[in-house]
């Protein structure tokens, strides 16, 4: 019993988890400035301005649905929290598994989007329900990709848990490979998830301020960006679990290595993407996610089906 | 306007703006329907300083219009003193203002390519750009002594000379900032996400642009092919080489490429007269009562054509300075670019005109079309006003009022 509680709440649970977040968000910040040619935030910056923010007023929009407006910022924490459990980090197990724990986790990486349109909704500003708006029509074009992109390897693997997916992947390593691509769609729909550029779309500073947030202060915005830095950590995890399922017979030590290395490897890829491109129209995010993306993603899976077919013959 | 319209207020404060000004818009979705532009939260007074003031403290004054363009202000301010009092500036004073003109035309326009950088969600450009920009910068302090608001000019020629060991400087960090430049243009026309960005965003045809009376790089990039110092040479550009950019594209990304080349030919420019600047006096001396008398100078500003009209009486201060600043020739033409298209496209659209809103500021009184009526206040009315919204959230200033006698009630 203590030893669950240990899991969720120190190790790798809640402490690990926000701790991870705030590094990697340190790591996004620092890597995105040197990009940049920049000094970028010393280590603590993430740490002190999530204090900063607890420390700070809470303010509630007088108009705002002050139940929903409150809650969201939990749901979000705690969706991404609970999504990670599911996820095998430096072992082929995860902390608790089940045939089907790869839908679970996608469907609890969507709650936090939902809690951006919820919260900016029901905050009644011009500029957040703008970003509300368009945070859901955003959710509509990145999440078929991501899921497509999931699932070929899920497929090939022959199974929808995520334990036994890296169990699979670690007995047939060349396979990997064929899932490249379906690694960069991955990468593409994550950079839509977090709402980086070229898909900050949601939150453009220049146009609508900061959309959903734009109400939020205090200790709630402390919440929403804090879930936002462990989505990061845990929409990596996934990414490497599911793309880069090498290393998890090496022990805990240099597995546990290993799996900072890849999440951080994850996060180097989506900061370098967000220094070279400029942020996209919601019309042109839309038309390339549908038209490109999306179609590369079914050939993807047509091409593993063929792979799958080839194999078991 | 149906059910489903909503309104959206960008600015006075807002991130895409660096100055307070008040854009509203009328939104369709995601489309912009119309837009109406309120000027006046940023009005200053400098017009009706000048007045009050001498012409050599009116100098610094008008340099303060613009914080970016403070050199083509002071300049064009000067220019019409130095007519009515009929002085004739000394060819090396002209050749020194070129030069800082011409410096501080590529920092502006490296501030702007950063800016638009910033606009469309490319923070790296803005990153860059600006950080290239500090080299021009420094070339500025060096021969100013500021790095904004020179203060070069006098009446009647420059204040600093430049010394040979100035000039290897400025050409070495010319050649740093051309390698730089050519580096941008290469970006700006190869980078997918800001071709898809700023073609075909904010379009002004030609036409459009002759009647809304656009000025500078807004409209050298709609094909008009105007620039006051090949039209009508001021300073030393009759000396100068230098090629009018044009660009038929007539969207924002013309713009964008209109100003990087201008910064090419800028290094032309400054080259030309580094080599070529004469010997002789930095100034004359000019009398502290200027004649009476009136004239109009025009002077192409990094941002397009200012002009500015002074009328002297014969003392020490104007009888009347009137400054029209780029922005207020381009301002009008932004509600046109910005008609039916996208909420993401205001900032870049905004933008791409390279707004200065504190030199475009004027004082304005709205009079309802309807009743007639002049939505002014005088300080006694403001007074009562502010007692009385007070009151309604419940804090009572009219005792206090009663004690401190205030005017007017």
């Amino acid at each position: 019993m203590i030893n669950v509680f240990f899991n969720i709440l120190i190790f790798p649970g809640l402490i690990f988890l926000s701790i991870f977040g705030l590094g990697a968000e340190y790591f996004d910040r620092k890597l995105c400035a040197k990009l940049q040619n920049r000094v970028g935030p010393p280590w603590f910056q993430p740490l002190a301005d999530f204090i900063k923010l607890l420390a700070k007023e809470n303010v509630i929009p007088n108009q705002a649905d002050p139940t929903v407006f409150t809650l969201m910022p939990v749901l979000a924490f705690t969706a991404t929290l609970t999504a990670f459990f599911y996820i095998p980090l430096w072992q082929t197990k995860a902390l608790s598994s089940f045939n089907g724990d790869l839908i679970v986790v996608l469907y609890l990486l969507t709650i936090p989007t939902l809690t951006f349109f919820l919260g900016g909704w029901y905050a009644r500003s011009v500029f957040s329900m703008i970003g509300a708006a368009r945070s859901i029509i955003q959710l509509f074009a990145y999440e078929i990709p991501l899921f497509l992109a999931i699932l070929a390897p899920a497929m090939m693997a022959g199974t929808l848990s995520l334990s036994e997916m890296t169990v699979f992947y670690g007995s047939h390593p060349w396979l990997v490979l064929l899932n490249l691509v379906d690694f960069v769609i991955a990468l593409v729909a994550l950079l839509g998830k977090l709402e980086k550029t070229p898909f900050d779309i949601p939150e453009a500073e220049t146009e609508i301020v900061a959309g959903c947030l734009t109400e939020y202060s205090g200790r709630l915005l402390a919440f929403f960006r804090i879930a936002i830095d462990m989505e990061m950590v845990v929409g990596s995890s996934l990414l490497a679990a599911v793309f880069l399922p090498f290393g998890f017979n090496f022990g805990f030590a240099i597995g546990f290595i290993l799996y900072l290395v890849k999440v951080l490897f994850v996060v180097a890829l989506l900061s370098l993407a967000r220094t070279i491109v400029a942020r996209l129209r919601i019309d042109q995010m839309i038309n390339f996610c549908w038209k490109i993306v999306a179609p590369a993603a079914f050939l993807m899976l047509v091409v593993d089906l063929v792979v799958k077919g080839l194999i078991s013959r | 306007m149906d059910r489903y319209d909503f309104k959206i207020p960008i600015g006075p404060q807002h991130p895409a703006l660096k100055e307070p000004e008040s854009f509203l818009l009328t939104m369709h979705g995601e489309k912009i329907s119309s837009m109406t532009v309120r000027l006046g939260y940023n009005h200053r007074g400098i017009e009706k300083a000048c007045e009050l003031q001498t012409y050599i403290q009116d100098m610094y004054l008008i340099e303060r219009v613009c914080g970016i363009c403070s050199h083509s202000h002071a300049t064009c301010f000067i220019q019409a003193v130095e007519e009515i009092a009929g002085l004739q500036v000394p060819k090396r004073a002209l050749y020194i203002r070129t030069l800082v003109a011409e410096l501080e035309r590529v920092h502006s326009h490296l501030l702007w390519l950063g800016v638009a950088g910033h606009e469309i969600g490319f923070d790296t450009l803005l990153m860059y750009s600006w950080r290239d920009r500090e080299v021009v910068m420094d070339i500025l302090a060096m021969l100013t002594g500021n790095r904004v608001n020179y203060s070069v000019n006098t009446i009647g020629g420059v204040r600093r000379d430049i010394t040979a060991e100035h000039i290897p400087q400025i050409l070495k960090a010319i050649d740093t900032l051309e390698e730089r430049t050519k580096y941008y243009i290469q970006i700006a026309t190869e980078e997918t996400t800001i071709i898809k960005r700023l073609s075909g965003v904010g379009m002004l045809s030609y036409d459009d642009g002759v009647h809304l009376g656009a000025v500078g790089p807004t409209a050298r990039a709609s094909g008009i092919d105007r620039d006051v110092r090949r039209d009508d040479p001021y300073a030393s550009y009759e000396d100068v080489k230098f090629a009018v950019i044009t660009d038929k594209h007539c969207d924002v990304y013309g713009r964008a490429v209109v100003r990087v080349l201008e910064l090419m030919e800028s290094y032309k420019i400054i080259r030309q007269i580094l080599a070529n600047l004469p010997d002789g006096p930095i100034a004359v001396k000019a009398p502290r009562k200027i004649p009476a008398g009136e004239a109009l100078s025009r002077y192409e500003a990094p941002r397009g054509e200012d002009v500015h009209y002074v009328k002297a009486n014969g003392t020490d201060k104007p009888e009347r300075v009137k400054v029209r600043a780029p922005t207020l020739a381009n301002v009008q033409v932004v509600a046109h670019m910005l008609k039916d298209r996208y909420l993401a496209d205001m900032p870049i659209v905004i933008a791409a005109i390279d707004p200065c809103f504190s030199c475009t500021d004027r004082l304005i009184s709205v009079t309802d079309a309807g009743k007639g009526t002049k939505n002014t206040m005088t300080w006694p009315q403001l007074h009562s006003y502010s007692i009385e919204w007070h009151r309604k959230s419940g804090i009572d200033f009219s005792e206090l009022n009663k004690k401190f006698k205030v005017p007017g009630n």
